[in-house]
C-alpha cells in the first residue's frame, strides 16, 4: 500500500511541474500547451545522448529553428532595421544555437559530468521552447483560444516527428542523478525520488514568489489578464511569451531528465505523460498552481493504484478521472459571456 | 431553387461517373473512399466547431462506437448489416449524449481539453475490453449487399459512401439554414443573445454534439463494412486531431469545406507518405513532420481555411429568393384590458461583491409610454435591464410583468412574456446576413424542430419567420441591406438592426440600451419617430441613452440613476432642472 503512494507521489511531482507549466503558459499567452510532453521527451532523451556521448539531433534543431527565428525577426522588422535590433535578433537567434551545438559537439565523446550534460540538455530544449514561440505563435499571438490551441497540436506533431528521428523508435535511458538511498520504516527512498520531490517543490516556491514578488512576473500576470492594457502601460507582450515559453520548456526538460533515470522514455511518451499533467491542470482550473499540484498528486496516486489493481484500465481510469471534475465545474461555473474569435 | 441546387446536383453526376471512366486506378478509389469516409466526420466537425464554436478532438471516438457496434453485431450475433446501421447511430447518439450532458456546458477551453481526455480514454477503452477484441480488434465482419450485390471491392461501397456524404451534406446545409440552424449559428457568439430572443442554448450545443457523432458513428460503420475489419488504432487521439485539421483546413464553418478538406489532407497525406521517404532517404514518420509543420503555416496565412478562399474568387455570387413579405405571423395576444403598470420594478438590488451596483431602485413603466433611464455611467442603467432580462440574477426586490413576478426567471421566459432587448455593446453575428440575424427574433415564433428541418418540411414556417423578419427590417429602415453580412454594417446601423430583431418579438416592452448611439443627427429622429410610432401601436419603451438631446425630446417619463440609487424621477422639464440631476452630471455647484 505505501510504496504505492509513493510511487503516486513521485508521479504526481513529475504531472505537478508540467501542470505548473502548462498553467503558466495558458496565463500567459492563452496557449494549450499540448507540445509540453515533447519537451519532457526532448529533456530527458537529449540528456540520454549527450551521456552516451554522441551529440543529440535537437542541437540541430536548435540551429534550424534560430535561423527561421531570424528570419521571421528580420521580416517583422523589415520596416526599421536599426543594426541594434539586427545584433540582437542575431545573437538570441543564431549566436546562441550555433554556440550550444559546437559546444555539444566539441564535448561529444569526452567524459563530462553529469551537471553539464543537464545543463546542456536544459540549453538546447530552452532554446527550441524559445524559438517555437517565435515561430509558431508569436505571429497568431491575437488569435482565439481555438486557433491557438490547433497551432499547438500542429507543434506537437511536427515536434514529436522529429523526436522519432532524432531518437529513433527505441526508447532509452540516463543515468540517474544520485545513485545514494535510505530508508526510512518500511520506505526506501532513493536518491532520485528525492531529487524529484526537491526539485518539484522548489519550482512552486519559484513560480510562487516571481509571479508575487517580482516585476517580470506582474508584467506576466497582466499580459495573461489583458494583453492590450498590458501593451499600453509598456510590457512588451511578445516578451512575456517568450518568457512563459522558456520556462515551460526549462520545466519540461528537467521533468524528463528526472524520469528517466527511473523509467525507459521512447520519443513518443511525451504526449501522455503531458497529457496527465493536463489533467491535474484542468482539475486546477488553468490558474491556481497550489491547486493543480495537488491535483497532480491525486493523479499521479490514481495511476500507481490503477496499474497495480487494474493494470489493463490504468489509462481508462486516469483519463476518465476528469470527468467527474469536468462535471463539478461545468456545475460550478457560472454562466459567463465570452466574446470569441 | 434549381440554380442552388445545380452545383450538387453536378458534383453529384461527376462522383457517380468517376468510377466508371476507363482505366480508373483502383487505387484512387479507394483514396476517394477514404475521402468520404472523412468528409463525413469533417462535416459533423464543420457543423460542431466551425458553426457552433465547440471544439472537439473526440470526434475518432464516435467513428469508433459506430465501428464496434456493427462489428459486434454482425460477427458475434449475425445481424444483418443494414439492421446494425440504426444501432451503430443509436449507439454514437446515445454515447454522445452522455459526453455531451458532461461536455458541451464547458466554457471556452476547457471543451476541447475535456474531448481529448475523454477521446483518449475511449481509445484505450476499445483497446482493453474482451469483447472488442483488444488491441487486434474484431475481423471478418460481412460486407454489405443489396440483394445479390456484395459490396466487397472498393469500387462498390464507394457508392454507398459518396451516397451517405451527399444526404447527409444536404441535411446539414437544410438544418443551418432554418430556425434550429440560426440558432446554433448564433451559439458562437455567445449565449446571452440568442437566450434573449428564447433560444435554449444548452439544448442547442447538445442537438450538434448529437448530430456531429452520428455523422461520426456513420462513418464508422462504413468503415467496418469497408475495410471489414475494426481495430482501436483508427478511433485513437491521433485521428481524432486529424479529423478537427481537415475541417479547419477546408474552412471550418462550410459544409463543403468539410469535404475539400477531407481531400486535400487525404491526397496531401498518401503523396507524404509515398514521396517523402524518397525524397530524405530517412526513416520514421516524416509525414508527421510536414503535416504539423503545414497545419502552422496554414494557420498563419489562411485562419478560415480553403474553401472561403475559393468562394470570394468566384465569378458569381448565389443569390437568395426575396422573402414573401404577404406571409404573416400570428401576433401575440394581448389582454384586452392591459393593466396601466407593464413592467413594475420594487426594491431591486444586485451586488458584486462589495459593490453595490443596483441599490433598492423602485420604479415602474406604463403602457404606451417611453420611459428613459439615464445617469452617468456606472449608474446602474445596464445591470437593471439585465436584471429585468433574466441575464443576472436579483439580489433582492421583485421585478414583475403584467403584475406576474418574472424574479430571477431564465431569460428565455422573459422573452416569452413579450420583453425584447438590445444590447449596449452589439451582439449580432457579423458573418448571418441582416435577414438572418433578425429573423433570430423571431425565434419563438416559430415551431420547425432540427428534424423537420433537415427534411425541409419548414418552408412554410421558415418562410413566415423571413416574412416577418423582412417586414420588420423595412420598418426600421434598412430594407437596402437586408442581404448584407452585419458586420458589414456601420456601428449604428448594427444598433438598428438589433432593434429590428427586438421587434420581430412582437414585444410588449422593448429594451433599448443606448439605441442612439453612433447614429447621425437624421438617423437619430428618423429612430424617435419610429419609436413614438409604437409606442402609440401600443408598446411600451424603456430606454437606457446619453444622448439628452434625444431623451428630452422623446421620452414621456425619466428615471436618473446614480451610483446605482435612483435619485430622480418625473417628466423631461422637471429632471432638467433638479438640482441632484444636475449635481450627479456636473458635479456640486460651486
Amino acid at each position: 500500500m505505501l510504496f504505492l503512494v509513493q510511487d503516486g507521489i513521485t508521479n504526481g511531482a513529475i504531472y505537478a511541474l508540467l501542470g505548473l507549466a502548462l498553467v503558466l503558459v495558458f496565463a500567459v499567452t492563452r496557449v494549450i500547451l499540448i507540445p509540453q510532453g515533447e519537451f519532457v521527451t526532448y529533456g530527458a532523451l537529449t540528456y540520454a545522448t549527450l551521456s552516451a556521448g554522441q551529440v543529440p539531433g535537437t542541437a540541430r534543431l536548435a540551429v534550424a529553428m534560430g535561423v527561421v527565428a531570424f528570419g521571421l525577426d528580420l521580416f517583422a522588422g523589415r520596416r526599421s532595421l536599426h543594426p541594434s535590433l539586427v545584433g540582437r535578433a542575431f545573437a538570441v537567434n543564431i549566436i546562441l544555437p550555433v554556440v550550444i551545438l559546437a559546444l555539444t559537439s566539441w564535448l561529444a565523446g569526452r567524459q563530462t559530468p553529469i551537471a553539464i550534460n543537464i545543463a546542456l540538455s536544459l540549453l538546447i530544449v530552452a532554446a527550441i521552447g524559445l524559438f517555437l514561440y517565435r515561430i509558431a505563435f508569436q505571429p497568431i499571438a491575437h488569435t482565439s483560444v481555438l486557433v491557438l490551441l490547433i497551432a499547438s497540436v500542429g507543434c506537437h506533431l511536427a515536434l514529436q516527428g522529429f523526436g522519432l528521428v532524432f531518437f529513433g523508435a527505441e526508447g532509452q535511458r540516463g543515468p540517474t542523478l544520485s545513485d545514494a538511498a535510505f530508508t526510512v520504516g518500511p520506505l526506501r527512498f532513493s536518491g532520485q525520488s528525492v531529487a524529484v520531490y526537491a526539485i518539484t517543490v522548489a519550482f512552486i516556491i519559484g513560480l510562487w514568489l516571481f509571479f508575487g514578488f517580482t516585476l517580470y512576473g506582474k508584467a506576466l500576470r497582466a499580459t495573461a489578464v489583458n494583453r492590450l492594457g498590458a501593451r499600453l502601460v509598456g510590457i512588451r507582450t511578445t516578451l512575456s511569451g517568450q518568457i512563459a515559453f522558456l520556462l515551460a520548456s526549462v520545466i519540461g526538460a528537467i521533468s524528463g531528465i528526472l524520469i528517466v533515470p527511473i523509467t525507459t522514455l521512447y520519443y513518443d511518451t511525451g504526449f501522455l505523460i503531458g497529457l496527465k499533467g493536463f489533467i491535474a491542470a484542468i482539475i486546477g482550473g488553468l490558474v491556481s498552481y497550489p491547486l493543480t499540484a495537488i491535483a497532480a498528486l491525486v493523479v499521479g496516486s490514481v495511476e500507481a493504484f490503477s496499474s497495480f489493481y487494474a493494470s489493463n484500465f490504468k489509462e481508462v481510469i486516469v483519463f476518465t478521472l476528469i470527468l467527474p471534475v469536468l462535471v463539478l465545474r461545468s456545475l460550478a461555473a457560472p454562466a459567463v459571456e465570452e466574446e470569441k474569435d | 431553387m434549381m440554380m442552388q441546387r445545380l452545383p450538387i446536383i453536378v458534383f453529384a453526376l461527376v462522383m457517380a461517373a468517376i468510377p466508371f471512366i476507363p482505366g480508373m486506378p483502383p487505387f484512387w478509389i479507394v483514396l476517394l473512399d477514404n475521402i468520404g469516409l472523412a468528409a463525413l466526420v469533417a462535416m459533423g466537425l464543420v457543423l460542431l466547431t466551425g458553426v457552433g464554436g465547440l471544439t472537439s478532438f473526440g470526434q475518432a471516438a464516435f467513428c469508433g462506437f459506430g465501428a464496434y457496434t456493427t462489428a459486434v453485431l454482425t460477427t458475434a450475433y449475425g445481424v444483418s448489416p443494414w439492421l446494425t446501421l440504426p444501432a451503430s447511430l443509436l449507439v454514437s447518439a446515445i454515447a454522445a449524449v452522455v459526453l455531451g450532458l458532461v461536455t458541451v456546458r464547458l466554457s471556452g477551453h476547457y471543451l476541447p481539453l475535456g474531448t481529448i481526455a475523454w477521446g483518449i480514454g475511449l481509445f484505450y477503452l476499445f483497446s482493453k475490453l474482451e469483447f472488442l477484441g483488444r488491441n487486434d480488434g474484431i475481423s471478418g465482419i460481412p460486407p454489405l449487399t443489396i440483394g445479390p450485390l456484395k459490396m466487397l471491392d472498393p469500387g462498390t461501397i464507394y457508392f454507398a459512401i459518396w451516397i451517405a456524404v451527399l444526404i447527409a451534406a444536404l441535411l446539414t446545409m437544410n438544418l443551418l439554414d432554418s430556425r434550429t440552424g440560426r440558432a446554433i449559428r448564433a451559439l458562437r457568439r455567445g449565449h446571452v443573445a440568442a437566450e434573449a430572443f428564447g433560444v435554449q442554448t444548452p439544448r442547442a450545443k447538445l442537438l450538434v454534439f448529437i448530430y456531429a457523432a452520428v455523422l461520426a458513428g456513420l462513418s464508422g460503420w462504413l468503415y467496418a463494412h469497408f475495410q471489414r475489419a475494426a481495430n482501436p488504432t483508427p478511433f485513437g487521439a491521433q485521428a481524432g486531431i486529424e479529423y478537427l485539421f481537415i475541417a479547419v483546413v477546408g474552412g471550418a464553418g462550410y459544409v463543403w469545406g468539410g469535404v475539400l478538406g477531407a481531400g486535400i489532407v487525404v491526397i496531401l497525406k498518401e503523396i507524404l507518405q509515398s514521396y517523402l521517404p524518397y525524397l530524405f532517404h530517412g526513416e520514421g514518420q516524416l509525414e508527421t513532420i510536414v503535416f504539423g509543420i503545414l497545419l502552422v503555416v496554414l494557420l498563419q496565412l489562411a485562419p478560415t481555411g480553403v474553401w472561403p478562399w475559393l468562394m470570394t474568387r468566384l465569378p458569381f455570387k448565389p443569390k437568395r429568393r426575396p422573402p414573401d413579405t404577404s406571409l404573416t405571423l400570428p401576433a401575440r395576444k394581448r389582454t384586452a384590458d392591459v393593466p396601466a403598470v407593464l413592467l413594475q420594478i420594487d426594491n431591486a438590488r444586485k451586488q458584486f461583491g462589495g459593490v453595490i451596483a443596483v441599490n433598492n431602485v423602485s420604479f415602474d413603466v406604463q403602457a404606451r409610454e417611453i420611459v428613459a433611464l439615464i445617469g452617468p455611467n456606472g449608474a446602474g442603467k445596464s445591470t437593471t435591464f439585465n436584471l429585468i432580462t433574466g441575464v443576472l440574477t436579483s439580489s433582492g426586490g421583485t421585478i414583475s410583468v403584467l403584475g406576474r413576478n418574472i424574479n430571477n426567471a431564465p431569460p428565455q421566459e422573459v422573452a416569452k412574456l413579450g420583453i425584447a432587448r438590445t444590447f449596449q455593446h452589439v451582439k449580432l453575428v457579423p458573418d448571418m446576413s441582416v435577414l438572418e440575424n433578425v429573423a433570430i427574433g423571431a425565434h419563438l415564433r416559430g415551431h420547425a424542430g432540427a428534424i423537420s428541418s433537415m427534411l425541409r418540411l419548414d418552408r412554410s414556417d421558415e418562410a413566415r419567420l423571413l416574412a416577418e423578419a423582412a417586414r420588420q427590417i423595412e420598418r426600421v429602415g434598412l430594407g437596402d441591406q437586408i442581404d448584407a453580412l452585419a458586420g458589414s454594417l456601420s456601428l449604428g446601423q448594427q444598433r438598428i438592426v438589433e432593434i429590428a430583431r427586438a421587434l420581430c418579438v412582437d414585444p410588449i416592452l422593448l429594451l433599448l440600451d443606448e439605441p442612439a448611439a453612433g447614429l447621425r443627427h437624421m438617423e437619430k429622429q428618423q429612430l424617435a419617430t419610429l419609436l413614438r410610432q409604437l409606442r402609440d401601436g401600443g408598446m411600451s419603451v424603456l430606454l437606457v441613452e446619453h444622448d439628452m438631446g434625444f431623451v428630452m425630446d422623446l421620452a414621456d417619463r425619466i428615471v436618473v440613476l446614480d451610483f446605482g440609487t435612483k435619485i430622480a424621477e418625473g417628466a423631461p422639464q422637471a429632471i432638467k432642472t433638479n438640482p441632484e440631476v444636475i449635481k450627479a452630471y456636473l458635479g456640486a455647484v460651486a
